[in-house]
């Protein structure tokens, strides 16, 4: 049965909570708004946050001179970009290199739609929010081909097959991972899953599952130490190369959009949504956004890039099996254990969390990369 | 090839960058602080001594890209040569220093600036006016002469800035 | 039923953010494994062996810096031992000295950007690279107060260097002698047991012995293939027999053991400047040679032990104020020999891996 709080309500799921004011349509419009204003923005300021603390672990300062503190160099670079020339070369497929932004930045901005700023607070309280997620956060990878295959250009093209074989092979982890939270609450909805949070955040009851949807979700997002999409010292710039001026700027959103989305989930999954003592709830939501966000930018400006093979072998051999083991053992827990006895739970699954990686780390081979020619 | 050790060494990493996180930034603001440069620089200009050259042409003998440029004629009232055109083109110059050393009358020294961009190349070229030590525009560097260096300020150096735990 | 595939070229320009200067490969690649390389030099020819012969054998110097530009005394250093030989001059015993420790330097300099920037071909966001540009900053301070420039030093003179060293140098290399080992330290703490780059690095790209003695490589290159040969110890030169030191070797020849044969070669520079310093005697630092320097009719080779490998001049003079002839044995463009033997087999990646680790520098290769 379900440890949780038995108060959630699962039968009958309102789309509207009903202390907004004024009818459907006026919600959706302002919620609209909202989140392609607090999408841009958090952007901006990720990207602001980044190059300070990557410049602090550089032994140097970051942007300071455009505005106090060099707030302003995020727009500063959006307006010098959005001013440049699109520069298209002469052979490129027109149609889809021109669809290929839309198609890549879309989805990204449709995925805001069901993250839970406060208690009820989103566009839309869809009771299958996860699987929406799940499903249209995939369809920005079919953009990414594209614009790899209609640049013409063999750089393109080697980054966008890249693109393919790891996204695809990492959806695997992170459902699984997610399916392991969706255990301990018995609901698909974005709300449900932060309500259901109310005694203790479900990083302490899923370790295992944090670390695989961490380190999956990197991969997803491709960022470092899995950047070798748009590696910068092999392939020029991966799949947009040939990209400047405003699709440009699109794919950056891309990039930089789902990093935040993907912050924004861990909060909800793991680290208690909005929840907190003092503040406002919307401001512990951002809080711990960013939060998030400084463990991923720690992990670019420190880490090495792994190559694809070893990605695709992280994924199939260490990911996978333990993404599996951990779902097999929470859905054995919550059969068996009574309800409210997450004390139990929790040196339960630490202690499985460290053998298991103690061991698979040993198991775990690599192949050895060199092929006969 | 085993993945061993199980992330340590990654976490030692980040250690590292978190503790720089924390430390001083080994930077300084340009346009406002300027750091002083050291006292034998070989600047960006040459700087020569009127009163003292003879029109020898020695330094323009040394150089090896042939940047200097001299004119003389015989003066036959101070018995010695008057040097009508005397002219650098400090574009194409190397600072290399082997004028300065090669001249036997200790009449060129090296430049102290080194801020001189142009927006034109040929106002690189400076003529004999310009090159006058005692036009009053020039600082010369110490750069060959140490009774020049002990005047100038002292270097700054970054082993003095920042101090890290020594053995 | 195999699926056929179809082999591709692929560029990677003379314009590309990891070749180390203008360097073009035409690789041909299967999928991502690299089966062909054709390398492609000379966009950076300047014709240096030709404007050597048109000055004088002083001009020379700072053509010669300019030639492996990162390590500049150590290139100074060699044409002007070949100039001495040539001629017959003795170097009096200050200027040894001085020379062997503005050498060592420079061999720390050098290795700290090789070491940078393989971490940044691997991925590392130029995190280590900045790191180690801070010690190269306290190194080139040290070199800005002795000769008055930062990158093309102009330093060694035929006959001795340039200029005594002034009142304020010793101290600070004291303190960087003290702060050094520390870093080097915070380094080794900081990638040198990380998986990912254990992973990337470890076994890939491996040189054997045979063959890196076969292709004429030198440096850490060879020295990590596990062949101690060092023209310190092998042929000393200048006053490098009064010191000690080891020569650290690796077993595999393999990425990874590059790297760690250059940072243990770091340390050891450190022990010989200690050396040098204490040993350091006063006197002239220049020996009265003329002007124009006019050497005997004849030919001398000289070759000394640069950061990169075996670097040396070959000098043919007629008795006139400029060489007749100026050779110089190109040590990357001889390490570069062997890059298609070791990349052969691996993927991109790692070619842009292997090919940071052998640290090139195209001004040598192309001169």
């Amino acid at each position: 049965m379900v440890i949780v709080n038995p108060n959630v309500n699962l039968g009958n799921l309102p789309t509207l909570s009903p202390d907004w004011p004024g009818g459907f349509w006026w919600h959706w419009l302002l919620f609209t708004v909202i989140i392609i204003a607090v999408v841009i923005v958090m952007i901006m300021v990720n990207v602001y946050i980044a190059r300070r603390q990557v410049g602090r672990m550089q032994s140097r300062v970051g942007p300071n001179r455009t505005g106090p503190f060099g707030i302003f160099q995020p727009l500063a670079d959006a307006l010098k970009v959005l001013l440049k020339e699109g520069i298209e070369p002469a052979s490129i497929d027109r149609l889809i290199y021109w669809l290929a932004p839309v198609v890549a930045v879309v989805p990204v901005l449709l995925i805001f739609a069901v993250i839970p700023f406060t208690d009820g607070g989103m566009l839309a309280d869809l009771n299958i929010g996860i699987l929406y997620v799940v499903a249209i956060s995939s369809i920005s990878t079919v953009g990414t081909f594209m614009a790899g295959w209609a640049s013409n250009n063999k750089f393109s093209l080697i980054s966008a097959m890249r693109v393919i074989a790891a996204i695809v092979s990492y959806e695997m982890p992170v459902v699984l991972s997610i399916a392991s939270v969706l255990l301990l609450v018995g609901s698909l909805s974005m709300n449900d899953i932060v309500l259901a949070q109310q005694d203790i955040p479900f990083i302490l009851l899923q370790p295992l599952g944090f670390v695989i949807f961490f380190i999956a979700g990197l991969a997803e997002i491709s960022r470092s130490p899995f950047d070798l999409l748009e590696a910068d010292s092999e392939i020029v710039a991966g799949f947009f190369t040939e990209y400047s001026g405003i699709k440009f700027v699109l794919f950056y959103l891309v990039e930089y959009g789902e990093a935040f989305f993907f912050s924004c989930l861990i909060t909800t999954l793991f680290l208690g949504g909005w929840r907190g003592p003092a503040l406002p709830e919307w401001l512990w939501f951002i809080v711990k956004a960013v939060l998030v966000w400084f463990v991923i930018v720690w992990l670019w400006a420190t880490l090495p890039r792994v190559r694809i093979d070893q990605l695709m072998a992280l994924a199939w051999k260490f990911l996978l099996p333990l993404a599996l083991i951990n779902l097999i053992i929470t859905a054995i827990q919550v059969l068996a254990l009574p309800e409210g006895s997450w004390w139990v739970m929790i040196p339960v699954n630490f202690a499985v969390t460290a053998v298991l990686i103690l061991l698979w780390s040993k198991l775990f081979k690599l192949g050895w990369g060199r092929v006969e020619v | 090839m085993k993945f061993e050790r199980y992330g340590i060494g990654i976490a030692k990493g980040l250690m590292v960058t978190l503790k720089t996180l924390f430390r001083h930034p080994t930077v300084s603001q340009y346009p406002e602080q300027r750091l002083h440069t050291s006292r034998r620089i070989r600047g960006n200009e040459l700087a020569w001594d009127r009163q003292k050259c003879t029109g020898c042409a020695t330094c323009a003998k040394t150089c090896p890209q042939g940047v200097i440029e001299i004119v003389t004629s015989t003066n036959l009232v101070e018995n010695k040569y008057a040097v009508e055109k005397y002219q650098v083109d400090t574009g194409y110059c190397i600072q290399c220093g082997l004028c300065v050393e090669a001249c036997p009358y200790e009449a060129l020294f090296m430049g102290y600036a080194y801020e001189r961009a142009k927006y034109r190349r040929s106002e690189l070229v400076e003529n004999k006016e310009d090159m006058m030590l005692e036009s009053g525009k020039k600082q010369p560097s110490g750069y060959f002469y140490p009774e020049i260096a002990a005047k100038l300020p002292r270097q700054t150096l970054l082993v003095e800035k920042i101090t890290e735990k020594e053995q | 039923m195999a699926i056929r595939t179809e082999p591709f070229v692929l560029n990677m320009g003379p314009v590309h953010p990891s070749t180390h200067g203008v360097y073009r490969m035409r690789a041909t690649l299967d999928g991502e494994v690299v089966v062909d390389l054709e390398p492609v030099i000379g966009y950076l020819h300047r014709g240096v062996e030709k404007l050597a012969e048109e000055r004088t054998y002083t001009g020379v110097i700072p053509l010669t810096d300019r030639l492996d530009y990162i390590s500049s005394m150590s290139n100074n250093l060699a044409y002007v031992m070949a100039v001495e030989k040539l001629a017959g001059i003795k170097v009096p015993e200050r200027a040894e000295y001085l020379r062997v420790i503005m050498a060592e330097l420079q061999r720390i300099c050098n290795h700290l950007i090789a070491v940078g920037s393989f971490f940044n071909d691997c991925g590392a966001y130029f995190t280590p690279f900045l790191h180690m540009y801070r010690e190269r900053e306290k190194i080139i301070d040290l070199f800005e107060m002795v000769s008055g420039q930062r990158l093309t030093y102009n330093y060694m003179r035929v006959g001795g260097v340039s200029q005594d060293i002034p009142e304020e140098f010793l101290p600070a290399l004291d303190r960087f002698l003290a702060q050094m080992p520390r870093c080097i330290d915070e380094y080794d703490l900081f990638l040198k047991e990380n998986e990912i780059l254990l992973a990337r690095s470890k076994g890939v790209g491996i040189l054997t012995r045979e063959k890196a003695i076969n292709c004429s490589i030198t440096g850490p290159v060879l020295r990590a293939t596990g062949v101690k040969w060092d023209l310190r110890k092998a042929d000393p030169y200048s006053v490098y027999d009064r010191f000690e030191f080891d020569i650290p070797t690796g077993s595999a020849g393999d990425c990874y053991d590059r790297y760690r044969v250059r940072i243990a070669e770091m340390r050891q520079s450190l022990r010989i400047i200690e050396q040098a310093l204490k040993q350091l005697p006063s006197g002239p630092v220049r020996v009265e040679v003329p002007h124009l320097v006019r050497p005997p009719v004849g030919e001398a080779y000289a070759h000394i032990e640069s950061p990169k490998g075996e670097l040396a001049f070959y000098l043919v003079s007629d008795n006139s104020i400029a060489p007749y002839r100026c050779h110089i044995r190109p040590t990357s463009l001889l390490n570069l020999s062997a890059l298609r033997d070791m990349a052969i087999g691996w993927k991109i990646a790692d070619l842009i891996i292997i090919f940071g680790s052998i640290d090139i520098c195209l001004g040598e290769v192309d001169r």
